[in-house]
């Protein structure tokens, strides 16, 4: 019953409508001096600093529904679930001097999205549309997502109603508020809220790992509690260790996430945003603090096993929902007005990726679809207003992909999104660094690592369902003899190199025309002071510049 | 479009920019947190903590480690 939560929902309701109000008055923060332009709304003008970029980029790609999704994956599964801390380790090395080209070549050319890069230095509108469509489509179920992570919270709070409508209406209400503020504030919006998100989550966290241990007779007990859960369940795969069937799987899932997480249009969009290369750099080595946050979070899974915590039922009959282990446990350890402050903390939490992701969304669809094929001769301040109307419906559809359809299905389809943004890191990545694929050996490189990778998660069974029960991909459908596992997506991305190479290889034999590169070696070192580093500006053909100190 | 001048490219010495040999230590932090047979083990423990999570996260300390020094070794001089 919702009565026994109103101190919670008290302390939720008010900070929710606080970040709202901040929401608004975001338009007027860093004042720009023409909203109307797509790098305004949809960059916040490229200039955010070390400080903004950090809170930004972080509360983007940690998100709500990872805060809540990996202790849940922790609580079921155990050791398998902690694969977000490599994941999240290896990421900021590996695109440590990748993303740095890319923010140097797309200030230089004013890109907005990938696909605008992708355009451009392969001469191939095709190539561009697919890699737009494919972000659109592996961003909209993640937004959805966010959603899921709130509904946790809801669902705690005993806010519930006897039918569809009832129990979304609280969520409905939070993504107009969410997405009128975005309209009118473009990427400022979260950038400023996501001050308040982070700075929550990390007292609520700070306060969870000293506390809860404490009232729980110590980490020794809580790892021991979720030895013997998992010992007793009939499960070979679970357990507080990986086994030999699952790291294989652990491992490639780290690495193919991370690979993934920084092809997504709303990761693309906050290191742009940033004001210059070192901004990036410097972001690069102190984005892992959240990953320490995600690592303790991830173990509030094993604490809701010590604690004994019963999730609550879901949607069909017999089933539970795991997702809300991590809003239960807080709601029977921490005082009332604690446990509404880290409601809000996952409820806030939800926003800000949402703003980004249906920002970056919109982005692609303005640049991508409406001015290559729609409208060519589009003005920036018509680029923004169809960005910003856009970003509306991308909201809508989430809230009714949540609202009509069962939430397994968004999760499904999140897990398909991961698998094919995958497919345009060879366009993407490895395009910053070289021209040597074909832009024909991209598009069909694509087009079989995405087949490949949908009919791999067909294949996979999970104990509930017979069809996209995960990730991990039984290597003895291959004909191996073994009952070890790999992750989908790694094998799509290298069958998806390897015929891009031999199409390449092929097409140029046959001397087919490759196209005019739009872009030259020196863009991708440009930095901030270089004269041609402004956005909208066209380029010229006068000789390189010494970039300015 | 930029007519082969004899003098035009002048752009080379831009292109060894980004090169420096302290970015090969960016493998450590990326390789190193990808072999399991590193921390999937129970002991030794850490506050409690079996070495599969204290070792994982102590690895965060690594990469973090490590880009930071790529990045001050590779700052641009008299960039600033």
């Amino acid at each position: 019953m919702w009565r026994d939560h109103l101190t919670e929902i008290i302390v939720f309701s008010f900070l929710f409508l606080l970040v709202s109000a901040m929401g608004f008055v975001a338009a007027r923060w860093r004042a720009p001096k023409d909203m109307a332009h797509l790098d305004e709304w949809g960059l916040g003008g490229r200039s955010f600093g070390g400080w903004i970029t950090w809170f930004l980029v972080g509360g983007d790609l940690y998100t709500a529904y990872t805060f809540v999704a990996v202790p849940a994956l922790m609580f079921g599964a155990g050791a398998a679930g902690f694969f977000a801390v490599p994941y999240t380790i290896v990421i900021y090395p590996l695109v440590f001097l990748v993303l740095v080209r890319l923010w140097s070549v797309s200030h230089r050319h004013g890109f907005v999205t990938p696909a605008d890069f992708v355009r451009n230095r392969f001469d191939s509108p095709v190539l561009a549309l697919l890699i737009a469509i494919t972000g659109i489509v592996a961003t909209m179920p993640y937004i959805a997502l966010q959603l899921v992570g709130i509904e946790a919270v809801l669902k705690t709070m005993g806010v519930t109603g006897d039918n569809a409508l009832a129990r979304h209406l609280p969520i409905i209400i939070a993504f107009a508020i969410l997405a009128a503020y975005t309209y009118q504030s473009g990427l400022r919006a979260p950038a400023l809220i996501a001050f308040v998100k982070d700075s929550l989550i990390y007292i609520v966290i700070l306060v969870a790992v000293v506390y809860l241990p404490y009232k729980l007779g110590g980490w020794g007990d809580i790892f021991a509690a979720a030895d013997a859960k998992f010992d007793a369940s009939p499960n070979p795969n679970d357990g507080i260790l990986l086994n030999g069937n699952n790291q294989l799987q652990y491992v490639t899932l780290a690495l193919g996430s991370a690979l993934a997480l920084f092809l997504y249009p709303h990761s693309i969009t906050g290191v742009l945003a940033s004001r210059n290369r070192d901004v990036i750099k410097r972001n690069m080595s102190a984005l892992p603090a959240y990953s320490l946050l995600l690592g303790l979070i991830a173990l509030l899974g094993y604490m809701a096993i010590a604690a004994g915590v019963k999730p609550l039922p879901g949607n069909s009959a017999g089933s539970v929902d795991n997702n809300t282990i991590v809003p239960l446990l807080f709601d029977q350890q921490f005082p009332d007005w604690f446990a509404g402050v880290a409601y809000a903390a996952i409820g806030i939490g939800a926003l800000v990726p949402a703003a980004i992701m249906s920002i970056a969304a919109a982005n692609l669809f303005t640049r991508n679809i409406y001015k290559e094929y729609l409208k060519r001769d589009a003005s920036p301040a018509q680029e923004a207003n169809v960005s910003k109307i856009t970003s509306l419906v991308v909201k809508v559809g989430a809230v009714a992909c949540i609202v009509f359809l069962d939430p397994q299905f968004s999760i499904d389809l999140q897990l398909i999104g991961g698998v094919i943004i995958l497919q345009t890191l060879p366009a993407v990545a490895l395009g910053l660094y070289t021209r040597w694929f074909h832009r024909t050996g991209l598009i069909v490189g694509w087009a079989v690592g995405m087949g490949l990778g949908m009919w791999m998660l067909y294949q996979v069974a999970s104990p509930t369902k017979k069809h996209f029960g995960g990730s991990a991909f039984p290597l003895s459908e291959f004909g191996f003899d073994t009952t070890r596992t790999i992750y989908v997506g790694i094998v799509a991305v290298l069958v998806n190199l390897a015929v891009a190479a031999l199409v390449t290889l092929a097409l140029r034999a046959a001397k087919v025309a490759e196209g005019v590169d739009g872009t030259e070696p020196d863009d991708y070192f440009a930095d901030e002071g270089d004269p041609r580093v402004t956005p909208g500006t066209d380029r010229d053909a006068e000789s390189a510049r010494e970039p300015v100190a | 479009m930029a007519a082969p001048e004899p003098e035009a490219p002048t752009t080379a010495p831009a292109r060894a920019k980004d090169h420096s040999p302290w970015n090969w230590l960016l493998f450590i932090p990326i390789v190193v947190p990808l072999i399991p047979a590193f921390f999937n083990g129970d002991s030794p423990r850490v506050f409690g903590f079996p070495r599969f999570y204290w070792l994982q996260l102590a690895f965060i300390l690594l990469g973090v480690g490590t880009t930071t020094l790529v990045y001050q070794m590779t700052k641009k001089r008299g960039g600033r």
